[in-house]
């Protein structure tokens, strides 16, 4: 009776101890988007517990300022998104609600990965008539993984400075995560060299890094405005355009709907590669790695 | 002039920037150094990885070999910002130079009646040639063109939204009233008929400095005057979770109050708001939230206002006039689920609160309220978006339950128009009323979303101690159905089709048609919960 009772009380206690046997210190991270969420683990393991604020099945232009966001943010102490207005709609909601001088614009505690990249798709003038357009560039810099270096350098250094008595297990794992990223690199580069120069369709303007990286060639856009949904007469457009130029493969992201490029497959006969465009958008891409493998495989089945 | 002084600061900065990299290790710090070189040189980042990948033996060479480009880079960026520097000083003199022909030359061709100007003006001017002056008057104006982008850059976000209606009544919007309900001020009704002019917003804010966020709303209401909707000043730098706001602003009572009309999902406002608080409670004071470090949700806030806003008056005191106290909390159900729920207090003072009113004998009257009003509201909201993905379809529910307490002195007033006299009482008064409404909006396919809310009031007991001769104090129950259709082809416009069932007058079935639109131009703005 009095083991069982014990038995008890101890399996908790031990669990507890287990979920409690990442550093008690841990440095809390608030990342916006799941590829940022990776990369923080890839450069600081056990050393953070980090809160991915959206999933690949989300539109990461679309998100609620929910109150759960609004805990996380309160509580968190390096902010790592993607920026460039890309989470415009929700994010500025949330640093205002949740109280948290630490992570406000200019902190430390507020990374933004695309300071870190050059981005494509600067547009030259800003007008609202052209769509959901971003004042600083296409933000969907995760697409290829030069840039993912790029980030990965500066937010090494970012997490140094703001937990700066872990700065030589940021380090060592930067220089452990740049060997296997380039080595990863390097196989990426060799698999996706039949993909060059190859005709594309994509559903949303997501795609711009991916293409400049692989070589892809953009023939059309499933939105007639960037974020505008294809209507049925633009579709139609669409098909025109391509019967004139064709391409071998339409690619949306795992998180759009499905219906157009269905609809476009099945008349212009060419096939649909869902990409996981982040972490977690497809069973394979559980990490970085598997993301860009997966990305580079779908794009090589489509085209088979 | 205000060039120099800045170009010069941000230069300082970034050299501070590299200053404070960390020095944890030796290795790094060249590296993220080069690394920020080459990309500023537009090469990609595979070359450092060639580095990273680069045998122990050769590494000490190649460090340095960083260092030595890291010289060389150091030099000459020193060099650049030399150059810069002159070169602004040199144009400076040179704004310096021609701002003054400009002044001299403008005068000598204005006033060619008066020799004694022209006499006194320098002697290089009788040389240039006739357009000169055209183009040293240009040259300034470049000038401050350069300096008003540098200042614009420093303006608040500025956005506008746009509304107007078109409504159809069958009765007559004169006549509207919540039977049972003290009339609550201006903003309440279905408004007027046909086409009309919404509330139009105007919109400015920033942050103000490191510590300070603020925010000005002005409305343009259809009558052409401006208000103050908000305006209001909020810490940004508070520690742990606190925020603290002052000026006007919407209370954080329930949770459509704090909403701006624009990001409502009906045309009008719950007959729960305009029954008890006028439509929206705004607050003249202060306001402290607190964000408790759980994981879960949970705020906390307080208010002290003036209280001039409905059910209080301005009563010409210095004590504060309205008191709030609200709390909220709210997570997730899995991917899909999200919740918020809460509860709010609210206390405001009136002194002689009046109004027009009829009496038992459908007389014209006058009554005047003086006491205490207690609100007690309850709110909650889900929302539902399949593994958080809204923008196919989305669900979200939503209620508002609110009680209010009036407790304290009525006078009653009634001017005999054939005796010219005047019959007046002041008794005891005491009043306890409720309402709520629940609402569902559903979009059920991408721009199109659909939605259906009930309201429902309930006048309760109302003791009018010894002026109960002159009442009818019967219960009523106002309650309207509405309908509503919205097509949205991007996040900045809205039109909306909305039809009501308004049963508010004791009685009476008005059916109403109402057709909006809402646009939002300029800056993009973030929607809350």
């Amino acid at each position: 009776m009095n083991t069982t009772k014990l038995r008890f009380i101890t399996l908790p206690a031990l669990t507890m101890l287990c979920a409690l046997s990442t550093p008690a210190h841990a440095l809390k991270v608030f990342a916006c988007e799941p590829e940022w969420a990776a990369l923080t683990k890839e450069l600081a393991g056990d050393q953070a517990s980090i809160y991915t604020a959206t999933n690949a099945l989300q539109d990461p232009h679309q998100v609620q300022a929910k109150p759960s966001l609004i805990a996380a943010v309160r509580n968190a102490e390096l902010m790592v998104c993607t920026g460039a207005e890309l989470e415009v709609g929700w994010l500025p909601v949330l640093l205002r609600q949740a109280g948290n001088p630490a992570v406000q614009t200019g902190q430390p505690g507020q990374f933004n990965a695309a300071d870190y990249v050059r981005k494509l798709e600067v547009p030259t003038r800003l007008d609202r008539a052209d769509g959901d357009v971003h004042a600083s560039g296409n933000p969907h810099i995760q697409t290829d993984p030069r840039n993912i270096a790029a980030v990965a350098q500066a937010l090494a250094k970012r997490l140094s400075e703001v937990d700066a008595a872990h700065a030589s297990v940021y380090q060592a794992r930067l220089q452990d995560f740049n060997t296997r990223w380039s080595q990863a690199m390097q196989r990426w580069d060799k698999m996706a060299a039949p993909l060059k120069g190859m005709p594309i369709v994509v559903q949303h303007k997501g795609f711009p890094y991916l293409e400049n990286w692989l070589g892809l060639n953009e023939v059309i856009s499933l939105e007639p405005k960037p974020g505008v949904e294809p209507s049925s007469a633009y579709l139609s457009t669409v098909l025109t355009q391509l019967q004139k130029q064709p391409a071998r493969v339409i690619i949306r992201a795992a998180y759009n709907d499905g219906r157009g490029s269905q609809w476009l497959s099945e008349r212009a006969h060419i096939p649909v590669a869902v990409l996981p465009f982040t972490v977690g958008g497809s069973d394979k891409a559980h990490d970085l790695f598997g993301l860009f493998d997966d990305t580079i495989e779908q794009l090589l089945k489509a085209t088979k | 002039m205000l060039t120099f002084p800045s170009g010069q600061a941000g230069l300082g900065a970034r050299r501070a920037g590299c200053a404070i990299a960390p020095s944890s290790t030796v290795i790094t710090r060249p590296r993220l150094l080069t690394l920020s070189l080459l990309m500023a040189m537009g090469v990609s980042s595979p070359s450092a990885h060639a580095a990273a990948k680069a045998p122990q033996a050769t590494l000490s060479e190649m460090r340095k070999q960083i260092d030595d480009l890291r010289a060389q880079y150091e030099a000459r960026l020193k060099a650049l910002e030399n150059k810069l520097a002159q070169m602004q000083q040199e144009r400076q003199a040179q704004q310096g130079q021609q701002a003054q022909r400009a002044s001299t030359s403008t005068s000598a061709a204005s006033a060619s009646a008066s020799p004694a100007t022209n006499s006194s003006a320098p002697a290089p001017l009788a040389a240039t040639p006739p357009d000169a002056p055209a183009m040293a008057a240009t040259a300034p104006a470049a000038a401050t063109a350069d300096t008003q982008a540098s200042a614009n850059g420093f303006n608040p976000a500025v956005s506008v939204i746009l509304s107007g209606t078109y409504a159809s009544l069958s009765k007559d919007p004169s006549t509207w009233k919540l039977s049972g309900f003290v009339p609550s001020g201006d903003e309440i009704g279905p408004g007027g008929r046909g086409f009309r002019l919404g509330e139009s917003e105007f919109g400015l804010s920033a942050n103000i400095d490191p510590w300070f966020y603020g925010a000005l709303t002005l409305s343009v209401a259809p009558d052409d005057k401006i208000s103050a909707e908000e305006a209001f000043v909020q810490t940004t730098a508070l520690p742990d979770g606190l925020k603290i706001k002052a000026g006007r602003f919407f209370s954080g009572l329930g949770y459509l109050n704090e909403q701006h009309a624009h990001t409502w999902d009906f045309v009008d406002a719950p007959l729960a708001y305009q029954a008890f608080l006028g439509g929206q409670y705004k607050q003249e004071g202060l306001q402290a939230k607190w964000l408790l470090p759980t994981d879960q949700f949970i705020e906390l806030g307080a208010e002290l206002g003036n209280g001039h806003g409905f059910p209080g008056n301005d009563r010409n005191r210095n004590a504060a006039g309205s008191m709030a106290l609200f709390a909220h909390t709210g997570g997730d159900i899995g991917d899909s689920h999200s919740w918020r729920a809460g509860a709010s207090w609210l206390r405001t003072q009136a002194t002689n609160r009046s109004w027009d009113d009829t009496n038992s004998a459908d007389q014209n009257v006058t009554n005047a309220f003086s006491g205490q009003s207690r609100i007690w509201a309850l709110d909650g909201v889900w929302k539902w978006a399949p593994h958080g993905n809204g923008t196919r379809t989305n669900f979200k529910l939503q209620g508002e339950y609110f009680r209010r307490t009036e407790t304290g002195q009525l006078t009653y007033a009634y001017a005999d128009p054939d005796n010219l006299g005047l019959s007046a009482n002041t008794d005891a008064y005491r009043s306890a009323q409720s309402g709520w409404y629940l609402q569902g909006i559903y979009q059920f396919m991408p721009a199109w979303r659909v939605g259906l809310r009930h309201d429902r009031l309930d006048s309760g007991k109302v003791d009018y101690a010894s002026n109960a001769a002159n009442f009818i104090a019967t219960g009523t129950k106002p309650q309207r159905d509405s309908v509503m259709l919205d097509w949205s082809p991007s996040e900045f416009s809205r039109v909306r089709l909305q039809l009501n069932n308004d049963r508010s007058r004791e009685g009476v079935n008005d059916r109403q048609l109402f057709l909006q639109y809402q646009m939002s131009l300029g800056a993009h703005g973030a929607h809350s919960y």
